[in-house]
């Protein structure tokens, strides 16, 4: 652990990379999801079917599909992205097409009974999905909405094979550099992982139980 | 924002239709290096060459993403420089280059590679140097590159590796070309990618400002892409990288089998051959570097 | 499912309504396609529909040798290579999991803390660091067993939670009418418990066969030939990033294709199990993770 100590500003950099890239995706994905699932219960068959395209889509091609895509595909498409705004891009659209999945799952989770008082009130479609459907639905897809985050922490470790230097990129670079003590390199940057992960899950089973316990 | 693209694929000139020929002979393997005819009994027992000869086989890890030196083909094997010496070596244990096994290999895995036994040696732009003395072994150096830059071809300001400060600079992570711009250049931003193919691609994208690496691989890249790339200073080195064939640590008798091998190629001019019919068709041939018997 | 959903959030439309429904989902047609129309003609004048598709039926002579049959050769045995880890983890994952699970019950509560941990720590972990420390550090470990040993260990953790919920979710009944029959908690875990969780939980087991063989092409970055990494090879032979377009859209399509038939196969059990027998507890799907 010794190479932890003389590199600790490195490991602080890649530390606070992993973190602020899980966090701004998370944000950007969880507006652009919530987005996604609201069109996918529209009235209006074709916004129906853009979301359905989306979520389908990115659900089913593998994260480092995408990361190629932002990174070395769309400059010859005439777009070129910074490499760690394609790495936000892509981390962002891949986990959406998720969330979206998890708050559709909430959504249909909420008692038919709600919506259809809504409705009786002379609600509108958006009045009632955003005043009180999307509040409850959001109670349930707590849980899975963690779920998702937890991943997206794990998928930043993609980043690292294309240029950004988080956590993962870092264990390719010290265990080069000390190739003595490559157990405990892996060990130390798997517990910086493990540190930000076990918590939220721990964090999604209390409330899985709490929301559980409330119907 | 849009840059125009237009990696050339055809080399233009006399020189890139030899280049194509000579690749695409190289990649259908129509003349391969001579395989010796070898007895096991001719090695030590219990030698690895005895064991390597007696399985008839050997496992050898390269870059697959290399021009010039090892860059995988149209069947899938690799071909370049690199790929010609591990069959120099093979043919030496008597094993045709049909029975060679190709590992890729990423910067950053070679001495794992090699100490936990996945390849029997790796030839693969593998720079000689004490730290990873410690872990694995060395025969050669079979070739010396030097580190040197590469940007687009309407690049003015950088001029050598004292105009690094604040630029982007492209590398393979784990390589040691990136080591030496974290140590001897922390003003500079390291963008690290995991072969030198994706380097060039961001490079061309406008992503990074400069790729580094060793000048023969630059030189392959440029070699390909004229009108885009070009070498800082017509490739002016800063570094000296001499090329080895990785082996397991305290493996002398094998050690000392491969510089043998090695001797005898340059001697005979399998050499010098290996090197025209790959990196030679864009670069000079040099005088093989003396083998340094450590 | 939308169908479900989609009613409930707004009336049921009568005739004005549904004319006025069908004008505007016409009009946001019309919109969606000029949108697209006008990407396409933005894609098109930065040359996205150049020559560069040629590379898939008609390579031109390049400096790598290489013609149109070696880079459908090269798609080929990349996927020959995805299917083959894929192929290779799933039942490994599969028996690992069931071993956590039937040790999870196990008497000695150090055992359980035990697989608990394992479970907690391996779920916690990006799979490709995984993969990296099997290409690092387990002996003679080829790319392949690199890729199969970091699916194998996250996906067994994760197995192992699905099926742990579908035995929590058992009626107690089943366990205690065993119990009175006098059998022992292994048989009871063996023969009561599992078959049952293993049935109920189907359609997320094999939701999580799905992410398997997405994974497997994080191989990519620690240099298993997969798909990506085939298929990018070709790009690098031809030394030209722009064929990166045409190649990566037939790998994305192979594996939405792969992808969306095992999810039919997952829809298609889910049907045909709830046709055969009532599941004993309501059981709401769980929504895909990344």
């Amino acid at each position: 652990m010794d190479t932890f100590l003389i590199e600790r500003d490195m490991l602080w950099t890649a530390f606070s990379t992993t973190l602020t890239l899980a966090a701004i995706s998370g944000a950007i994905s969880l507006v652009l999801g919530t987005l996604i699932a609201a069109l996918r219960v529209s009235p209006y068959a074709p916004l129906r079917a853009l979301a359905t395209a989306y979520t389908e889509f990115l659900r089913n091609t593998p994260l480092t599909i995408v990361f190629f895509f932002y990174v070395f595909v769309t400059p010859s498409m005439g777009f070129t992205f910074d490499y760690k705004v394609a790495a936000v891009i892509a981390l962002s659209c891949y986990t959406s097409a998720f969330v979206a999945e998890a708050v559709r799952s909430g959504i249909n989770s909420v008692t038919v009974g709600q919506a259809e008082a809504a409705r009786s009130l002379g609600m509108s479609f958006s009045q009632n999905l955003s005043i009180v459907v999307l509040p409850q639905a959001f109670r349930t897809a707590i849980p899975p909405l963690i779920s998702v985050f937890i991943a997206l922490v794990k998928n930043t470790s993609v980043a690292g094979a294309f240029g950004v230097f988080e956590l993962f990129a870092l264990s390719k670079r010290l265990t080069n550099v000390y190739s003595a003590d490559v157990i405990a390199i892996l060990v130390g940057v798997a517990l910086c992982y493990l540190l930000l992960c076990i918590p939220l899950g721990q964090l999604a089973g209390h409330l899985e139980r709490k929301v559980a316990f409330a119907r | 924002m849009s840059k125009p693209l237009n990696r050339r694929l055809f080399l233009t000139g006399t020189l890139g239709s030899a280049a194509a020929v000579a690749l695409a002979a190289c990649g259908g393997g129509e003349e391969e290096p001579t395989v010796a005819e070898v007895d096991t009994a001719d090695f030590p027992e219990g030698s690895t060459m005895a064991a390597l000869a007696e399985a008839g086989t050997l496992t050898i890890g390269t870059k697959f993403d290399q021009p010039l030196f090892g860059q995988a083909g149209p069947d899938g094997n690799p071909v370049g420089f690199d790929v010609e010496i591990g069959k120099i070596i093979a043919g030496a244990l008597g094993i045709a280059a049909g029975d060679i096994k190709w590992s890729e290999t990423v910067s950053a895995n070679r001495e794992p590679f090699i100490e936990n036994g996945q390849v029997d040696i790796v030839v693969a732009t593998y720079t000689i140097n004490d730290t990873r003395k410690e872990v694995v072994d060395f025969a050669g150096p079979y070739y010396e590159a030097g580190q040197a830059l590469m940007v687009l071809i309407d690049n003015e300001d950088i001029t050598g590796e004292d105009s690094l400060a604040g630029k982007k600079v492209a590398s393979v992570e784990g390589s040691t070309p990136a080591q030496y711009i974290l140590d001897n250049h922390p003003d500079s931003e390291l963008v690290s990618f995991d072969t030198y193919s994706n380097c060039v691609t961001a490079l061309i994208n406008g992503q990074v400002d400069v790729v580094t690496t060793d000048n023969v691989i630059l030189a392959g890249f440029v070699a390909a892409d004229e009108e885009n790339l070009k070498l800082v200073n017509d490739g002016e080195t800063f570094t000296t990288e001499p090329y080895g064939v990785g082996l397991a640590k305290g493996d002398d008798d094998f050690r000392t089998f491969l510089n043998d091998t090695l001797q005898a190629a340059y001697d005979d001019g399998t050499w010098a051959k290996a090197w025209e019919d790959t990196a030679g068709v864009v670069l000079p041939t040099p005088e093989p570097p003396a083998i340094d018997r450590y | 499912m939308s169908s479900t959903s989609g009613p409930v959030l707004y009336d049921v439309a009568g005739p004005d309504e549904k004319k006025r429904e069908r004008r505007i989902s016409i009009v946001l047609g019309v919109v969606l396609v000029a949108l697209a129309g006008g990407l396409i003609a933005l894609f098109a004048r930065n040359g996205v529909f150049d020559d560069r598709w040629r590379v898939l039926v008609d390579v031109p002579p390049n400096f790598a040798g290489f013609e149109t049959m070696h880079v459908w050769q090269a798609i080929f045995r990349g996927l020959g290579n995805t299917l083959l880890a894929a192929v290779i983890a799933l039942p490994l994952a599969a028996l690992l999991a069931v071993v956590l699970v039937s040790l999870r019950a196990s008497p000695f509560l150090p055992v359980r803390w035990l697989v608990m941990a394992i479970t907690e720590v391996f779920r916690g972990l990006p799979v490709v660091l995984v993969m990296f420390f099997g290409i690092l550090v387990l002996p003679g470990a080829t790319p392949l067993i690199a890729v199969v040993f970091g699916l194998v260990l996250y996906n067994a953790a994760v197995f192992a939670e699905i099926l742990r919920a579908g035995i929590a979710a058992l009626p107690k009944g089943q366990t205690e009418a065993a119990e009175s029959l006098g059998m022992r908690p292994f048989l009871i875990y063996r023969d009561i418990q599992l078959p049952q969780a293993v049935r109920m939980m189907l359609p997320s087991l094999i939701a999580q066969g799905v992410v398997l063989v997405k994974d497997s092409s994080l191989g990519y970055i620690v240099g298993y030939a997969e798909l990506l990494r085939s298929v990018s090879r070709v790009s690098d032979a031809l030394t030209n990033a722009q064929y990166l377009l045409p190649l990566l859209t037939v790998g994305a399509a192979v594996y939405i294709a792969l992808n969306i038939s095992l999810s039919r196969v997952a829809v298609w059990v889910q049907r045909r199990s709830s046709f055969a027998r009532k599941a004993p507890t309501r059981i709401t799907e769980a929504p895909p993770l990344p």
